[in-house]
């Protein structure tokens, strides 16, 4: 499983966001990653992107459906099903998918998000018909045999217990999650909860499966050393073979307007470092005040890193904190995040710590940004992108992530543009609006009360 | 990330056809040597680095490696070079700390450093348009870091911080128990990242003395991807490399073995799932049997979805969503260590199935099947090391440390093919002491004890 909250890392947001919005340094009329693109006639959409670097490919299928699809009351469906693809088809022996792979030194993975769920290899071009292959046989030929699900059950048990029983942060996180979404399906955590991922059967797993893999809910792309003109033909003989479903909606209860700010505290006799956090709705790139969406991804830029007015106040100048930072969370089909955090130093009450934060947020609130700032950050963004296009995997993440939730080629390609022309008045209409929020959920983890 | 997905477990049977032709293409004629070239470049003033040119992207990295790192920290001093790899980029020459960080930022240019416990190293990454800036940038953290009072204190603070968040961390707790207990009188023993006390006891003074001792020219290798040619290099080795002192202090870590005992320790801590590591002897880098131990833990507990650990512990018996063994070798000691995450009720049954599998492979070796698709998996894969340029860096520089020449990825996977069946038995024979194995268990396990 995987793609989880990249908010569980603070550090990791700034880096994680530009992966998944990236673009290229702007260079007129030159795009990000300049893939080529095509559809099956069956409905399923395809994206190369070229990087001959080495005579290898990372191969990959993302559908079009997250654990906020799953039906009420059957948490973890789409991350539990994510496991059982590694199991057997009508063709190959649970593990063969894998064992073949290997054999052939490819190397794989999967990951399961709110919003989709991904499978990979990494192989040598000249194995990639193999691998497209045996990813279009699971797509269709999945058999759900008792004797693989149980034990399945209990490793996602364990991987559950790893991710969050033994964490407390992450715990803290799943209640966060669960309080700032009243009724979006991204309350629920990714894995599951733990009664709903017991109750899960067979039957449950399979109508999902029937219902969402299929080819014209899928995207397929491969990035490095091939052509759309070589994919195509393989594509058209294995992906292109299977008959496209009935199109099903992706319906998902949406947000109420929120009224009322929310604390949640976490006292765990664990904790030796406390932490604050405090996390807006906020719009994505897909749903909510959508105009803001690119000035929002500046206004993250300016007040997260090494010399943003977060970590220069508090942790260098005021020394109340060892870190504090900001994120934006854009790349979502449903509503986006906004948030803010904080670690105190040793002596320093979470009440002061909270009231140096809430004043930086009034500060950028009430006078806005800086042109300077602005210009600093937008050159950092644009910078990213042109990184981005060093690694064969993170094109295919970035393009992958952006086609399954509704968003373009286009969108990509013209990221850098887009963040480039983010003006200061919009920045700060942005923030206003986000930020001036009320309704906000406010986290605090801190060790259990002595005695 | 640590592993994902799923896997893997024996069945047999049917096949898909297509794949089962694709089978018998066993033998790899792609050799990325082709396509990565690689030059040695020796500045006027003499300092060498690895280069592999790419005008792909206006990309520059760069990779680059001081032999000796925590290992040398003095006694008291834990966690010295990882504190000192946390300031270098503070503040240096005229540069305070924030001017340093904005100067950073503002060229887009990545710079981090990083300690071992051999090694203290650190990457640059720059576009190629503020590619003399970046280096020089460079320069001033490596030949003037300020260490000013500011700075220092902050990154004691975060490094104290972060030792108090690996207090609730059951992986971190097991991994430093099992590294003590294998070296109880060794500092291999002792924490990169230090203890508390010792990170307070670190002056101001031990940090510059660190930096002038340390970094020198006739330690350090280098290794550069992307958009530069050797001329333009050379110059920049010399600007950036050149001010440093001709050689390191001296400063050697005694050579040694690790502790075998049949040992568990138990670290109680209130978490619904226990961390479980293990560790003993391994087999060093220039060992002539190196390979064979190499394609011995690829199918022991190092491949992925495929390996023998993984199909007992998580595919059969759902015990493990992680379970793993890898090969660690340091400079003066060699290690293989392995882990699995298990709830507290399942400990004993892990740890005997884990004892079980060192045992087996010891007495009864491989199969022919396995060594096979070992090494098919082992040598096609290869090429998946040279996805981005900071990766290939980091292996240029691997290579200079290890001493494996200058065209070794054209030969690396004939290494591979040579391994026999009894290479490899004879190595499992060696290396795997199911009754010499220390264990670390970090939870509240059922029924497992401390054994000594």
């Amino acid at each position: 499983m995987r793609v989880r909250l990249r908010r569980a890392w603070p550090a990791a947001c700034a880096l994680a966001l530009l992966l998944l919005a990236p673009g290229p340094e702007g260079s007129a009329g030159a795009g990000v990653f300049d893939p080529e693109t095509f559809t099956l006639k069956n409905g399923m959409a395809v994206v190369v992107i070229p990087n001959h670097r080495v005579p290898v490919v990372t191969h990959m299928v993302w559908y079009k459906v997250g654990s906020a699809d799953e039906p009420p009351g059957k948490s973890g469906t789409a991350h539990f099903l994510e496991h059982l693809m590694f199991k057997g088809t009508r063709k190959l022996a649970s593990g063969e998918f894998s064992r073949i792979l290997a054999r052939n030194g490819g190397r794989e993975n999967a990951f399961t998000s709110h919003d989709y769920t991904g499978y990979y290899q990494s192989i040598a071009v000249d194995r990639l018909e193999m691998v497209m292959e045996m990813e279009a046989d699971r797509m269709t030929n999945l058999v759900f045999d008792a004797k693989e699900v149980e034990p399945e059950r209990q490793v996602i048990f364990e991987e559950r217990r790893n991710r969050t029983g033994n964490n407390p942060s992450a715990l803290l996180a799943e209640h966060v999650n669960a309080t700032l979404y009243l009724n979006h399906p991204y309350r629920r955590p990714i894995i599951g909860w733990e009664h709903e991922i017991r109750g899960l059967t067979i039957a449950d797993l399979m109508s999902f499966y029937r219902r969402w893999y299929v080819p014209n809910n899928a995207i397929l792309v491969v990035a490095g050393d091939i052509t759309a003109e070589k994919l195509r033909p393989l594509a058209e003989k294995t992906y292109g073979r299977i008959p496209a479903a009935p199109a099903r909606p992706r319906v998902r209860p949406g947000e109420p307007p929120h009224r009322a700010a929310r604390r949640v505290t976490l006292k765990d006799p664990r904790v030796r470092q406390p932490s604050w956090s405090r996390t807006f709705l906020a719009p994505s790139y897909t749903e909510g005040a959508t105009e803001h969406v690119y000035a929002l991804q500046v206004l993250a830029e300016i007040l997260g890193g090494a010399t943003g007015p977060l970590y220069r106040s508090l942790v260098v100048e005021q020394k109340l904190a060892v870190s504090a930072g900001a994120y934006f969370e854009p790349d979502r089909l449903g509503p986006g995040t906004f948030g803010f955090y904080a670690s105190p130093r040793p002596g320093v009450s979470m009440e002061k710590l909270e009231a140096a934060m809430e004043a930086e947020l009034a500060r950028v609130v009430d006078k806005g940004v800086t042109g300077k700032e602005a210009r600093r950050a937008k050159g950092r963004l644009q910078a990213e992108a042109v990184y981005a296009r060093d690694s064969l995997g993170t094109g295919a993440r970035v393009l992958g992530g952006a086609l399954a939730i509704g968003l373009t080629v286009e969108d990509v390609e013209s990221w850098p543009e887009r963040i480039g022309a983010v003006t200061v008045p919009e920045i700060n209409a942005a923030a206003r609006d986000v930020l001036g929020q009320a309704a906000s959920v406010t986290a605090l983890l801190l060790p259990a009360d002595k005695g | 990330m640590g592993m994902m997905g799923t896997g893997v477990t024996g069945a047999g049977g049917r096949r898909l056809l297509g794949a089962a032709a694709f089978l018998l293409a066993g033998v790899f004629a792609l050799v990325p040597a082709r396509a990565i070239e690689i030059q040695r470049v020796v500045s006027p003033g003499g300092v060498e680095a690895w280069l592999v040119e790419d005008h792909t992207n206006p990309i520059i990295s760069v990779r680059f490696s001081f032999d000796g790192g925590a290992a040398l920290d003095p006694e008291g001093r834990e966690g010295l070079a990882e504190m000192v790899s946390s300031l270098l980029d503070e503040g240096a020459g005229d540069l305070d700390s924030q001017a340093f960080q904005r100067r950073l930022e503002d060229l887009a240019v990545r710079l981090r450093f990083d300690a071992g416990r051999d090694t203290f190293g650190g990457h640059l990454r720059t576009l190629t348009k503020n590619r003399d800036a970046a280096f020089d940038l460079l320069r001033l953290a490596l030949t003037a870091p300020r260490f000013d009072d500011e700075p220092v204190s902050r990154i004691r603070d975060q490094i104290l911080a972060g030792l108090r968040r690996d207090q609730e961390n059951p992986n971190t707790i097991a991994s430093r128990t099992l590294l003590r207990a294998l070296f109880p009188d060794h500092p291999y023993g002792r924490p990169v990242g230090g203890t508390p006390e010792s990170i307070t006891a670190i002056t101001t003074g031990g940090l510059k003395r660190f930096v002038k001792q340390r970094l020198a020219r006739a330690n350090v290798a280098i290794g550069v991807v992307g958009d530069i040619t050797p001329e333009v290099l050379a110059r920049l080795l010399d600007s950036t490399f050149g001010g440093l002192p001709e050689r390191a202090a001296p400063g050697r870590v005694p050579e040694t073995k690790p502790a075998a005992s049949n040992e568990i320790i138990v670290v109680t801590k209130p978490v619904p799932q226990s961390a479980i590591v293990f560790g003993q002897e391994g087999i060093k880098r220039d060992d002539p049997d190196f390979y064979a131990a190499f394609v011995m833990n690829y199918v022991l507990g190092g491949g992925g979805f495929t390996s023998r650990l993984y199909g007992e512990v998580r595919e059969k018996r759902g015990l493990a969503y992680s379970v793993y063994s890898s090969l660690y070798p340091l400079d003066r000691a060699a290690l293989i260590l392995g882990g699995a995450g298990t709830a507290n009720a399942r400990v004993a049954e892990t740890l005997s199935v884990v004892r079980e599998e060192w045992r087996r492979l010891a007495a009864g070796g491989l199969t022919v099947n396995e060594l096979a698709d070992a090494k098919t998996y082992l040598t096609g894969s290869f090429p998946l090391r040279f996805t981005s340029s900071g990766r290939i860096a980091s292996m240029l520089v691997g290579m200079q440390r290890d001493n494996l020449g200058i065209d070794y990825l054209e030969r690396r996977n004939s290494y591979i093919e040579a391994v026999t069946l009894d290479d490899v038995n004879r190595v499992a024979r060696r290396i795997l002491r199911a009754d010499r194995l220390i264990v670390v268990v970090v939870g509240e396990p059922d029924g497992v004890t401390s054994v000594r």
